[in-house]
Formats: C-alpha cells, structure tokens, sequence
C-alpha cells in the first residue's frame, strides 16, 4: 500500500515538476518577447543610422545595413554639430547637479539637523514645490529673462532646473539625514567644530549615498527636459541636445541616416551611463517617486 | 550644544540660497501667472485688465476642451492599460524568475531615454512609406492596414499616446516592482506552506499589500497625464486638426505662435489647478 501511494506522490511530483518547467518556458519567452518591444526600436534606429536614403527608401527598412556608413555620424557631427550640443548639455546638467546637491544639502542640514521654530514649516513649503508644474513658471520666466538678457545663456537652463529639481532633493536628504546618528554633531562639537564644520566635515560625507541618488535623478530630468530648452534657447552656441536634436531634424527632414546617427550620439552617453550604474540609477528613480 | 544648532546665522545661511531661488522660480512666477491670466495681452505694453474674461472664454473654447478631454482620455488609458501590464511584469519580476535583474535593467531603458529621441524614433517607425509599421504589417499580409498613422485624425491620437506608455511601463514597473520585493518573505513562505498558487497569492496577498506604491504610480499617471507635453509636441504639436491637442501644447501654441500671453496664461493656471486639486481629492479619496 504505503509503496502504490509513494509511486503515486512521485508521478504526481515529476508531474507538477514537468508543467513547472513548461511554465518557465513560457514565461520566459514572455519576458523575452516584451523585452524586445523595449529594445527593438533602439536597434533599429542604430541600424538605419548607418544606411542612406536609396537603401532604406529600397526596401531596406529593418534589415541589416549593406555597406556600415560611418559618413552618417560624420555628417552629423560635422555639419550639424551635434558633438556642440552634447557638450552644451553636459555643461549645463553639470552645474545644474551642482546647484541642486550644493543648495539642497544645505537646507536639508538646517531642516533636519539645527534645532528653529519654522524649520517644518520652511520644509512643507519647500516640499510642496513637488506638486507646481513648470508649466506655471514658463511664460514669467521666458518674460523676465528677456528683460534681464539671460535668454541664450546656460543661465537661462540652470536656475530653472535647479529650482525645480530643489525640492525632491531636499526631501532626500532630510530623510537621510534621520538615519545619521544625532550624537555625531554633539560629538563633533565638543571636539571644536562649528556648525558649518559639522556640515562640511561631518555631515556631508556621509551623505554620499543620497548625493548620487540625487545626482542621477538630476541628471535624467535636466538632461532631457524639453519645455523650457525650446524656449529659452534658440541660439546654435546654447542649444542642449534636445533643442539641437528638434533643429536637427528640421533642417534634415528627409535625410533618415544622418537624422540617427544624431539620435544615436544623443542617445549613448545616457545608455552607457545606466548601464554602468544601472542598479544605482533604478534606486533613484525609486527614491524619487516615492518622494514625489 | 543647543546654541550651535540654533545659530541663527547659520541658519540663514544654509537655508536662504535655497529659499531665495525657490521664492523667484517657482512662486512668484505662480503669481505673476495668475496676474497675467487676467490681462488682455499681447506681450507687448501693458496689456488691459479684463477679469475672468480669459476663464470664461477658456470654458467656451471647444479646441481647449478637446484638449482636457485628451489629457483625461490619456489618463485613463495609462491607468487602465499601462499600469496593469507594468504591474504584471513587477509581479513576474519579483517573484523571482532567471534574468530578473537583466529584464528589469532592459525594461527600463526607454525610461532613460531622452523623449525628443523617442519621439523622432516612433515618427520613423510610423512613417507612412517607410516606417517599420507598415512595413511589418506589410510583411505579415496585413498590407491594408497600413496607412498614415501620425497624419489621420481617427488614428492620431492613439498613435501618439502608445510611444508615452511604452516609455514609461519600466518606470511604473519598477515602482510597483521595488513594492513587491519590501513585502516581508515569510508572508510567501506562509502562503505557499497552504498551498496557495502563484496567481492566488498575487491577487490575495502581494497586490492588497502594494497598495501604497499602487496609489504612487496611478497619482503619476494621472498627474503625468494632464502635464504631458514632450512626446506630443515633438510627435505632431497637437495635429492634424487639433486631433492630438492636450492642454500643454495648446498653451504653448496660444502664448508663443498667437502671441495671446493672457489667455495662455489661463490655460497654464488651469493646469496647475487641475494637477492640484486632482492631487488633494486623490489622495483624500483613496484611503491606502
């Protein structure tokens, strides 16, 4: 008896473990599948980056290029000078991750760590930045940096951006600030630091974690915000990538290679970045929102 | 010790930078906006104080009640379409599959991507002669079905929505996903100790207890929905005929082609006022 029913557990286990496995198959070209729907289009903007208009206008539209034409990228780089504009967005994300740690952590050092009456109130106001819509900034703004003569300026891109981006990363480094023990500063003080030393020596440094979070979310909002670049930007010299990439194609219009190999220049810097960072760059997403 | 961190001078000196371009960026730009809204103004001069007058054209303006009615329609097909698939594949992901972190990283590339990219990419790939749209569906026998996906009213609209869901399915994915993994492994281990099978303890146990994080995506989505800008304006800047219009680009369309600086400033405070109140009643309402 006690063997027919061990028999028949096994069949029934090895019959579980069968459709188990089944399932994983199936699951995975699932996965798989969907996972191309997120990276196909890429792949296919890189190959047609390297074809010309009488091969993809030839039938060619998702194959594999013929002839691998680099003169695209030239091209692109050469005459529409999108190197330019990656170097203008580097320079102006570059200062606006600045501004916003540089501000931020202060703030967030007198928030959470220094002992005043309206520091709730001063972080609710702050924090309720989050909910405003740059939407509501666009026209004043666009009016008051024309009459100071910040249009065509990286001026004009960095004070928005940062500002904007203030309020998140004050609301991460003040929560990161709870975790770090109190008893630092105390001690800190007693062995002769002054407050702005417990900032700077003390506080900031074990900030680090919080200060990449924050410098990634930066990152991705400003280097490709789009509203205010069109805007305040319509000079070749200033134009981030988005702005140049819009008159890129403008002028462009039919001219599929060259239009990729842009895409494909404006494109890789951030996938490499991710790449490399990957992990840390979803936390920050993830701290962000959760913040938000 | 209480008098080095109650220095008042200190304080002043860590939060004013910030307090200062907060105050000149961010709020009384809101103000100046609510001043404009009530002017007859063409950007040149003063301009003529009118009122409400721009308010009450607004609500009479049929392309700008197309546009709110996008922005909703918007909204709904997001939470409705993009948020159940994002939360399908965070469910899948967490439960631990081979691959997880490779899916979830590709997952969420398009997240990364800048949407003046994705916007010229998705033009390409529905390019009426040559775009991979048609070719594919060219491929597979479906010729007929081919056509201007961008430049058709009935199918512009819907055209432009699907490049802003699947760029963001990997962002709510990995908010829902991040929700999944905080859920206390001895819940699991509970669960499959009675038997329950995978798709029980989603509904029964994993999906009630992300509520949090589920509130946090459909509030983006909703909030997102209303603001959304990029991909319209790079894709068909609100046409053909208006088909595509969403607030955003019909604001930006009134203040910097038709010069109408009052009337688009209405349109940029109802836009903050909307996302606002939407906020509040949103989270009053649903209780998590």
């Amino acid at each position: 008896m006690d063997g027919v029913k061990s028999r028949s557990n096994n069949i029934n286990r090895r019959g579980k473990k069968h459709r188990v496995r089944i399932g994983n198959i199936v699951l995975m070209i699932f996965l798989s599948l969907y996972a191309l729907i997120q990276i196909y289009p890429l792949v296919w903007l890189i190959l047609f980056s390297f074809k010309n208009n009488t091969e993809i206008f030839g039938g060619n539209v998702a194959g594999l290029p013929k002839v691998w034409r680099w003169s695209n990228y030239e091209s692109a780089i050469r005459q529409a000078n999108v190197l330019l504009y990656l170097r203008n967005s580097v320079i102006v994300t570059a200062a606006t991750i600045f501004f916003v740690i540089m501000l931020a952590s202060m703030a967030a050092f007198a928030i959470g760590r220094m002992k005043w009456k309206l520091s709730n109130t001063t972080y609710i106001l702050i924090a309720l930045g989050m909910m405003v819509p740059i939407h509501a900034a666009l026209l004043p703004l666009f009016i008051v940096m024309k009459n100071l003569n910040l249009l065509n300026t990286f001026w004009a891109l960095i004070i928005p951006y940062t500002a904007f981006g203030l309020p998140v990363a004050v609301s991460i480094f003040v929560s990161f600030m709870k975790s770090i023990p109190r008893e630092l500063d105390e001690a800190a003080a007693i062995e002769g630091c002054n407050i702005y030393q417990i900032y700077y020596k003390v506080i900031l440094p074990l900030l680090r974690p919080a200060i990449a979070t924050v410098a990634i979310f930066t990152f991705i909002s400003s280097w490709n915000e789009l509203m205010f670049a069109i805007t305040f930007i319509n000079k070749k010299p200033f134009k981030t990538l988005p702005v140049g990439i819009m008159s890129m194609v403008g002028t462009y219009v039919t001219k599929w290679g060259e239009i990729g190999a842009g895409l494909v220049i404006a494109t890789i810097p951030t996938i490499i970045v991710y790449l490399l960072l990957s992990d840390q760059v979803q936390k920050s997403i993830i701290a962000g929102a959760i913040k938000g | 010790m209480n008098t080095v961190l109650s220095d008042k001078k200190a304080i002043c000196f860590f939060v004013i930078p910030t307090i200062l371009i907060y105050i000149a960026v961010i709020f009384l730009p809101i103000v100046m906006s609510i001043n404009y809204s009530m002017l007859k103004w063409d950007g040149i001069g003063k301009g003529t104080f009118i009122g409400f007058g721009n308010y009450i054209e607004l609500f009479s303006d049929s392309r700008f009640l197309n546009s709110v009615v996008h922005s909703f329609l918007f909204a709904f097909v997001s939470i409705f379409i993009q948020l159940p698939i994002s939360l399908l594949f965070a469910l899948i992901l967490a439960n631990g599959v081979k691959g997880e972190k490779f899916f979830r990283t590709v997952y969420f590339i398009p997240v990364i991507m800048s949407t003046v990219v994705i916007g010229q990419l998705w033009s390409k790939i529905y390019n009426a002669d040559y775009g991979l749209l048609n070719t594919f569906l060219k491929a597979i026998g479906l010729g007929s079905l081919a056509r201007d996906w961008l430049g058709r009213e009935d199918t512009a609209l819907i055209a432009s929505f699907i490049p802003i869901l699947w760029q963001y399915v990997g962002y709510h994915m990995l908010i829902m996903y991040s929700g999944a993994k905080s859920i206390s492994a001895d819940i699991y281990e509970a669960a499959k100790i009675d038997g329950a099978s995978a798709i029980k303890t989603a509904f029964k146990i994993t999906i009630p207890l992300m509520k949090p994080v589920l509130k946090v995506s459909v509030m983006f989505s909703l909030i997102g929905s209303l603001k959304v800008f990029d991909l319209i304006y790079v894709l068909t800047k609100g046409g053909p005929f208006f088909s595509t219009e969403v607030p955003s680009t019909y604001m930006y369309t009134i203040i910097f082609d038709s010069y109408r600086y009052g009337y688009g400033s209405a349109i940029a405070v109802f836009i903050v006022v909307e996302c606002l109140v939407l906020t509040v009643l949103f989270d009053k309402l649903i209780k998590v």
